[in-house]
């Protein structure tokens, strides 16, 4: 099978895509590609406020993508692969990230997301607090804030999907937007 | 007294805790993978400095980026702070903010919510 390359370059280029990657999430990698977003967020002159913004959002949405194939993948090469995908659209920045996740944890992240994207923005900030209080530290210090935090600052629903894949994976994607 | 200090990398803070002088000082960015293991020296010597803390102790954070997986070790960090200013000594967090990052200056203001000590929100420039 010969892949068309071009057409990967050309949806890409139409969905102003900026960087991309596909593959094993370390940790060298993201240091890597928080330089690159860093200096390529300098060179559109943004304004210190939305850069910094992309930048944490941007974090929180990449080492989510870390801990998470840390945690499920010991048995199967192939999750251990991820993909994700920064773009610009007028003046919003699209993060969208993509996992294998285990059919039987659906669930409850599903309810997760969906309790975060009933809440205002003031019910966002009491609930960062409880759960930055109160809330069980995981071993690599996740502790769940993650997605509270990326709701909190881009002001947005978090919207996301699981494309079912076989009958024990599924392929979850959050697409996040951070507007100016 | 002792003066310790981590120098900071791409991802990680440079701490700066002078104990003969009561002065702690985080600096940089926040934004390791694993916290724990980067915090643990610091609430270490937080617990050792709690046994026998200068009169006055002035803390500094003066962060650019910080992620979810630090704020609960900066929490931590605090809570040290909490107790060596119950113990006797007048503990003040300065917590440093550009002048247009709100993000920053609302993360401060949820410490400030949670700890029970005096805060300062310090601006400053970009």
């Amino acid at each position: 099978m010969m892949l068309n390359i071009y057409e990967f370059y050309d949806k890409m280029e139409r969905n102003n895509i900026m960087l991309s990657f596909k593959g094993d999430i370390t940790s060298e990698l993201l240091t890597s590609v928080l330089q690159i977003m860093e200096s390529k967020l300098d060179t559109l002159q943004e304004e210190p406020k939305i850069k910094k913004k992309v930048y944490n959002v941007l974090v929180e949405c990449l080492q989510n993508l870390y801990h998470h194939l840390d945690e499920v993948s010991q048995e199967n090469d192939k999750i251990r692969s991820a993909i994700f995908m920064i773009g610009k659209i007028d003046n919003s920045y699209n993060i969208i990230t993509g996992n294998y996740i285990k059919n039987t944890n659906i669930e409850s992240l599903k309810k997760r997301l969906e309790d975060i994207n009933i809440l205002t923005k003031e019910e966002l900030k009491e609930y960062y607090k409880l759960v930055l209080n109160n809330g069980e530290m995981s071993m690599k210090g996740g502790g769940g804030l993650g997605m509270i935090d990326i709701a909190r600052k881009t002001g947005q629903k978090l919207n996301f999907d699981f494309a079912p894949v076989d009958d024990k994976y599924s392929f979850f994607s959050l697409n996040i937007k951070i507007s100016q | 007294m002792e003066k310790i200090s981590i120098e900071g990398t791409p991802k990680t803070p440079t701490i700066t805790f002078d104990t003969g002088k009561g002065f702690l000082e985080i600096k940089g960015r926040s934004i390791p993978e694993n916290s724990i293991e980067f915090y643990k020296p610091l609430v270490d010597w937080l617990e050792k400095y709690s046994s026998k803390p200068q009169s006055v102790t002035s803390v500094n954070i003066q962060l650019e980026y910080f992620n979810t997986s630090s704020s609960k070790c900066i929490l931590d960090v605090f809570k040290k702070l909490e107790a060596i200013n119950k113990g006797g000594s007048a503990v003040t967090i300065n917590w440093y903010y550009e002048e247009d990052d709100e993000d920053m200056l609302e993360a401060g203001e949820d410490y400030q919510a949670i700890i029970n000590v005096p805060f300062k929100m310090v601006q400053v420039a970009e």
